[in-house]
């Protein structure tokens, strides 16, 4: 594919919001990972939460949006000058030729969940207050994004669980190349909620301590919410040499189980030699891999037998979830923004929480950061139903990049 | 914009009072009336006999109607990539996770909940076909079938060849049918390719328009085309029906539409 431009990026975690604190709480090797006391749930786990969601106020012509979904991506549009630098593109475009396309899993789950408590004691009808549409339905998030930033051309929201912001990389890729749109705002919003918090209990995938990917004791995840945005332009005929470009995007799918990763990690494999060809590249011109590693047993170890098949054990990588947790639907577009901070800041990030690696996985695996500028990065996506997406990213000015 | 091409190789189709494509035909061109009656979505012959019994209505149908369009393609499912669109996710979970986190016992059906993204229909697409290709789905709420029609197309044309589109919505039950008044379940499949296949149905462009969209004269199938996201299809599909070159315009976002030009391939 034809390289394109990321020209802007955001991200608000745990960690924080908007790039400055992320960057140094990886650099800090921080976990922002908490003991869980979110809503009423009493389960024995961590998790990321974002500080100060409740008090966001959407402004009054998109009321009908308010949930912690969309209050979430209001917080992480408003960081970084996002919104400014939209503005410009918009500009120079038309709203009409750029994109949004917005990965989440379980979008505004939360309200409806919320609404069934207030159910109508006689009828069970959900309370007048309640908007499916601009709240729980998936769209909801997407929508939000277009109107605030007064975009109306082609969008959708890609949900296919914990691939949803790596994919939508895809997607936008696609239509820029197709000719469809100049540019496109791609992300990932996702947010607690009742649903995933007892749901991945319930299949005993939640760590009860925050979690260690890749670590010999890893016993699960730590559900985590985020908000991450990048705004995708054609590349420049001169790019400045800290450009972050997308150089690859490859997809696939396990066909094996729905909640259980492929054994041998066949899917995950199949999605980073994709993401490596479309960049027309080897695994040898990839400095550093950012693992889906979520912390439980059966991913990491797929995923680890993908790359010691693909990448032999010279290629350093980590996963960052040790530092804010799981995001689920957001997880691709959080992951792709650390690469590009690592990009731009020249180190690689290592595993927070990790202490002992797992023996049967021997990969050079970061357990601290490491001060070396990486050229071209992995960032791996996979979810359930065995969705896997695998980004490649790059610094305009590694060789044979903007070319 | 440039037009975004590609032929109908195959189609699926299961709606209320649609079984497939080739009894469907008639009352799309108005030669057979169209009789009213509830879905009817087969059991997922296609999975093993554990995962069979426990998908719900959206997978069904979703595997139904991609398997009738492969059938009519002739294409081995396991050969294409996929993209799915649908409005929703599984409405009966949803009511069924939310009813039981709103009461005193929160414990939910591992099942349930690895069933209730909205991807569960492509993940058991790819385990009952053995399809390892890309896929992808995605949702956009009314404009649900204008969004996966765009992506298929842009597929088609900037980097594969033939691509599976599979657009489907099935009902919410009370109480969140008063929110979202889907109620029954709408299926439809297209094989799309760059090259003709040898039982092409038609060729159709695609490019995003401001024009009105189409509403359809007969009161029964506009019923459906306003009832169902998936269904915002039928312009197109009554034109290929009748095998006569068309412009329709479809339901997209509030003022982006998306004119389909059909031709028929014989």
């Amino acid at each position: 594919m034809n390289p394109l431009h990321l020209s802007h990026f955001t991200a608000t975690t745990c960690l924080g919001r908007g790039l400055a604190p992320n960057v140094a709480a990886l650099r800090d090797e921080r976990s922002g990972l908490a003991r869980c006391c979110f809503e009423t749930v009493d389960l024995d786990t961590f998790v990321g939460e974002v500080a100060g969601v409740d008090d966001v106020i959407l402004p009054a012509a998109l009321a009908d949006f308010d949930c912690r979904n969309n209050r979430l991506a209001a917080l992480g549009l408003v960081q970084d000058d996002f919104i400014d630098r939209v503005a410009a593109a918009r500009a120079q475009h038309g709203p009409e030729r750029i994109g949004v396309f917005i990965g989440t899993s379980t979008s505004g789950i939360l309200q409806t969940e919320l609404a069934y408590r207030r159910r109508d004691p006689l009828t069970a009808a959900l309370p007048n207050d309640f908007f499916y549409a601009t709240t729980q339905n998936s769209f909801s998030v997407t929508e939000f994004v277009r109107r605030t930033l007064q975009l109306s051309g082609p969008a959708a929201t890609v949900s296919s669980a914990c691939s949803s912001s790596a994919k939508v990389f895809g997607s936008a890729a696609r239509m820029v190349e197709a000719g469809l749109i100049d540019a496109a705002v791609v992300g990932g919003v996702d947010s607690l909620c009742l649903s995933t918090l007892y749901g991945f209990t319930s299949l005993q995938l939640t760590s009860t301590r925050p979690c260690r990917p890749f670590d010999r004791d890893r016993d699960g995840l730590s559900i985590a919410e985020a908000a991450a945005f990048f705004l995708m332009e054609r590349l420049p005929d001169e790019p400045a040499a800290s450009a972050i470009v997308l150089l690859g995007v490859g997809e696939s799918s396990d066909a094996h189980h729905m909640s259980s990763p492929h054994p041998e990690g066949l899917g995950a494999k199949l999605a980073m030699e994709q993401a490596l060809a479309t960049a027309a590249l080897t695994p040898d011109a990839i400095d550093y891999v950012n693992l889906h590693g979520t912390g439980t047993r059966s991913n990491d170890l797929a995923e680890g037998r993908a790359m010691l098949g693909l990448f032999g054990n010279a290629t350093r990588c980590s996963s960052t979830k040790g530092a804010v947790g799981h995001t689920l639907g957001a997880a691709g577009g959080v992951e792709a923004v650390f690469c590009a901070l690592a990009l731009r800041h020249g180190f690689m990030p290592g595993g927070v929480n990790t202490r002992e690696l797992d023996p049967a996985l021997p990969l050079a695996y970061l357990l601290h950061d490491e001060a070396r500028a990486p050229s071209r990065v992995l960032s791996n996506s996979f979810g359930f139903g065995g969705t896997n997406c695998s980004l490649a990213l790059g610094r305009a000015d590694a060789p044979n990049v903007a070319t | 914009m440039p037009g975004l091409a590609g032929y109908i190789d195959g189609i699926g189709l299961i709606g209320p009072g649609l079984r497939d494509w080739s009894s469907a035909k008639a009352l799309l061109t108005g030669d057979a009336p169209y009789v009213e009656q509830a879905a009817q979505l087969p059991a997922a012959d296609a999975l093993p006999p554990a995962e069979r019994r426990r998908v719900g209505r959206p997978v069904r149908l979703a595997l139904a109607v991609g398997a009738q369009a492969c059938l009519a393609a002739e294409r081995d499912p396991a050969s294409l990539p996929t993209v799915f669109t649908s409005s929703g996710a599984d409405g009966d979970i949803c009511h069924e996770v939310c009813r039981m986190l709103a009461g005193n016992d929160r414990q939910i059906s591992p099942t349930r909940f690895h069933n209730s993204v909205h991807n569960a229909p492509a993940g058991y697409w790819s385990i009952a076909t053995g399809a390892m290709l890309p896929s992808i789905s995605i949702c956009a709420f009314d404009g649900s079938f204008g969004a996966g029609l765009l992506e298929a197309l842009v597929q088609v044309s900037a980097t594969r060849d033939t691509v599976l589109l599979i657009a489907y919505d099935t009902r919410y039950p009370e109480p969140l049918r008063r929110v979202r008044p889907i109620v029954d379940a709408f299926g439809i499949a297209l094989v799309l390719s760059q090259t003709p296949g040898r039982g092409a149905l038609g060729r159709v462009e695609a490019e995003l328009t401001h024009d009105a969209f189409d509403v359809i004269a007969d009161p029964p199938l506009e019923l459906l085309r306003a009832g169902y996201p998936a269904a915002r299809a039928l312009p197109m599909l009554i034109a290929v029906a009748g095998s006569r070159p068309s412009r329709n315009v479809l339901e997209y976002f509030d003022h982006l539409r998306l004119a389909v030009t059909t031709a028929p391939c014989r």
